[in-house]
């Protein structure tokens, strides 16, 4: 390989601004008064705030799990905030009180939130440190029944919804990560979709940390009521920083009978810089049950951006017929590293899992899949496809596929196909000679490899999905 | 006919992996005009054409090359594509995902950028391609295939082709094209050269075999042999070569 391929230049992450906005931070430390005092500010019923507490007491117990195939150092708990407010705090039925600053800081990421700018058939959930700034499009959202919402005012207003769900998927002490943001979880989105209900546009959420030293912990729980259907998306940037910064987030999704959720991600979280100095530390815990009969969740994830990212979205495919998918595009350039894949789990009968990975490595950076496919006994006539493809750009970056299959049924099929590709000097050459520049073939080629996951992205993403990947992919080819 | 001097190279010397390959080669093109660029196997004619594209991995080390006046060197070889130059390759590369339409459409794309001329939608361009491909007789199903994968050495060779027609460079640079072609295709792709001739461009054909030159009227022929052009003359010298092999030329060459 020339050393033309391995050129390295300091990528621009293009929304690495700070807003200088007064927040009220709580001091850095995690004990119970800490959790208390959250619990309080949020206006919190005692229920909450004994399972808040339950979490805590077993996360103590619990060792930081270092199974996954990335390297960091020590994470010091109590060095991080666990809340931190703008402190003008809006009423959230009314844009007007929002402060400015906050609303220019969402339109520079391309969130619009005014009335008059919103994207037209998106209903957005902004979510800036630990609070949700604003909700847009819920009245008429709850025309239809739909309830979108931050997570902190559902615990007040819909406390049986919350209460019956909250941890059914993801319980606090599933694992490490989980059970500390189920002990400190400040917000996130709230969606319940009623019976028989197409959402009649996207829902999204966009997370933004801003604040210093503080961690992000949101949670967002979806539930799809019988025969209905919702597509959700979340986006998420953060400042350009020196210090890794934590996001821990908790994601529960239930489908019940003949119920579809969507779920896609863009991650574009702080990815560090090229020594790997900085970045967010991205350990987040997201699981959907296709509790009912003929229900299907599928995950579309499009991860560019943090240091370490280690998240595996799975799906629990309790009820007959049920369905699971997992489409996956993980970039790692620079220093990134990248633990990410899936776990489909079959326990009904006809249930059916479909997993498409594509992992792109550059520069030094390393990307893994593991994923998980296990028929359970009584998963008669599973079936499960999955597609692992790797593809590296350079010759000092890593590609790594673990992939376990755990069948205890044998009316179950599975087809399991991998492949790696390199993009060579070669490509690039014979795409120069037409006429192009080594930025856009790469472009062009790496989309190419995507094309599969990126068609599962709602329309208005899949384009804001191709250009996060362009920028994530600058200055890896020379 | 004397048109425009298009391509002048001068005393040019390459290497690879710092073995040297050209030794001095002499070499003008005008406008109007076929070059066959003839000799046996290691001569240096690939070499010539891959270093007349710019591919890094060779390095001159001495001489000039014109281009309508301009240094050619000193172009990166988007550039140079920009500016009118097309290699047909002798290897094709394989780009997994991406329709030949799609491709195709962002090289004219980058050429018309470079030329200030609005570039064309999806629409337009294949209104466009069509037009392109009912002249010269092609059927559209390479369009939605994904650029030389899974092609067969024909279909690659013949999609270098139709490349080569739809952008429509000032300069052709065919790197044995011929070989690896039945008749049939041999016929077509020669068919398609030969249409694509005007008074304002140029081809540079680089073979090992006549054959494709009975479909080619070439105005000048060259032997290639060790690094250096060491005879020039009409298509009879092709014939002549055909008849006599190249060793005869070595001898001559080595005594001039």
């Amino acid at each position: 390989m020339s050393s033309g391929i391995e050129a390295q230049v300091l990528q621009p992450y293009k929304y690495g601004f700070v807003t200088d906005i007064e927040s009220e931070t709580v001091p850095p430390g995690l004990s119970e008064d800490v959790i208390r005092l959250i619990s309080q500010k949020k206006g919190e019923p005692a229920w909450m705030l004994d399972w808040r507490l339950k979490a805590y007491r077993n996360w103590l117990k619990m060792p930081e799990p270092h199974w996954a195939n990335v390297q960091y150092g020590p994470v010091d708990y109590q060095a991080i905030s666990y809340y931190a407010a703008p402190k003008q705090r809006p009423k959230l039925d009314s844009l007007d009180q929002v402060d400015p600053k906050l609303l220019e800081t969402f339109e520079k990421l391309g969130i619009p939130i005014e009335e008059r700018k919103r994207l037209a058939g998106v209903a957005v959930d902004a979510v800036f440190d630990s609070v949700s700034v604003a909700t847009t499009f819920r009245e008429e959202l709850k025309k239809h029944g739909v309830i979108f919402c931050a997570i902190s005012e559902a615990i007040r207003e819909y406390p049986d919804l919350v209460r019956q769900y909250l941890g059914s998927v993801v319980p606090y002490n599933d694992n490490f990560f989980a059970a500390l943001n189920s002990a400190v979880f400040t917000d996130g989105s709230f969606v319940y979709v009623p019976t028989g209900v197409r959402c009649p546009m996207e829902l999204s959420t966009y997370f933004r940390i801003n604040a210093e030293s503080t961690g992000q912990f949101e949670r967002t729980l979806i539930i799809a009521d019988e025969g209905s259907h919702v597509s959700y998306l979340e986006g998420c940037s953060a400042p350009v920083r020196n210090e890794n910064q934590l996001h821990a987030a908790v994601v529960e999704l239930v489908a019940l009978d003949r119920a579809t959720i969507k779920y896609s991600t863009i991650q574009n979280w702080y990815p560090g810089d090229e020594e790997g100095r900085g970045g967010i530390y991205n350990f987040v815990t997201k699981r959907g049950a296709c509790r009912g009969r003929a229900s299907k969740i599928s995950w579309t994830q499009v991860e560019t951006g943090s240091a370490i990212t280690w998240k595996y979205p799975g799906c629990i495919l309790q009820g007959d017929d049920s369905i699971g998918e997992f489409y996956s595009v993980a970039v790692t350039n620079h220093r990134q590293q990248a633990d990410t894949g899936t776990k489909m789990i079959h326990m009904g009968k006809n249930t059916r899992s479909t997993i498409v990975s594509k992992g792109i490595s550059a520069g030094r950076g390393q990307n893994t899949y593991r994923g998980l496919v296990k028929i359970l006994k009584g998963a008669e006539q599973a079936r499960n496809y999955s597609q692992c493809d790797s593809m590296l750009i350079g010759d000092k970056c890593g590609a790594h596929t673990f992939p376990y299959i755990d069948v205890r049924n044998s009316s179950a099929i599975m087809e399991h196909e991998a492949s790696t590709s390199k993009i060579g000097e070669d490509q690039i050459f014979y795409a120069k000679q037409r006429g192009l520049s080594a930025e856009d073939a790469v472009s062009m080629i790496v989309n190419g490899f995507c094309k599969e996951v990126f068609k599962e992205l709602p329309m208005e993403f899949a384009v804001e999905a191709q250009r996060l990947l362009g920028i994530s992919l600058e200055g890896s080819v020379g | 006919m004397t048109g425009n001097v298009l391509l002048q190279i001068t005393d040019l010397h390459a290497s690879v992996e710092g073995r040297e390959i050209l030794k001095g080669v002499d070499l003008t093109v005008k406008t109007g005009e076929v070059h066959a660029i003839m000799g046996p196997n290691g001569s240096g004619k690939s070499t010539l054409a891959q270093v007349l594209a710019g591919h890094p991995a060779y390095t001159v080390t001495a001489g000039q090359v014109l281009y309508e006046g301009k240094d050619l060197l000193a172009m990166a070889p988007e550039q140079r594509a920009r500016e009118g130059v097309f290699l047909a390759f002798q290897y094709p590369v394989a780009i997994r995902g991406i329709t030949n339409a799609y491709f195709l459409r962002a090289a004219v794309n980058a050429i018309r950028k470079h030329k200030g001329v609005e570039e064309l939608g999806p629409v337009e361009f294949m209104d466009a391609l069509e037009e392109k491909l009912k002249a010269i007789g092609w059927d559209s199903s390479y369009l939605t295939r994904p650029v030389n994968d899974g092609f067969s050495g024909g279909e690659k060779k013949r999609n270098e082709i139709l490349q080569l027609a739809v952008l429509d460079p000032k300069l052709a640079i065919l790197d044995e094209t011929d070989s690896g072609l039945d008749i049939d295709a041999l016929k077509t792709v020669a068919q398609t050269v030969d249409k694509l001739r005007r008074p304002d461009n140029a081809t540079v054909l680089v073979t090992h075999y006549y054959r494709i030159l009975t479909h080619i009227q070439p105005d000048v022929v060259h032997v290639l042999a060790a690094g250096r052009i060491v005879k020039s003359g009409g298509k009879d010298l092709a014939l002549e070569l055909e008849e006599k092999g190249y060793d005869w030329l070595r001898t001559e060459a080595a005594v001039a």
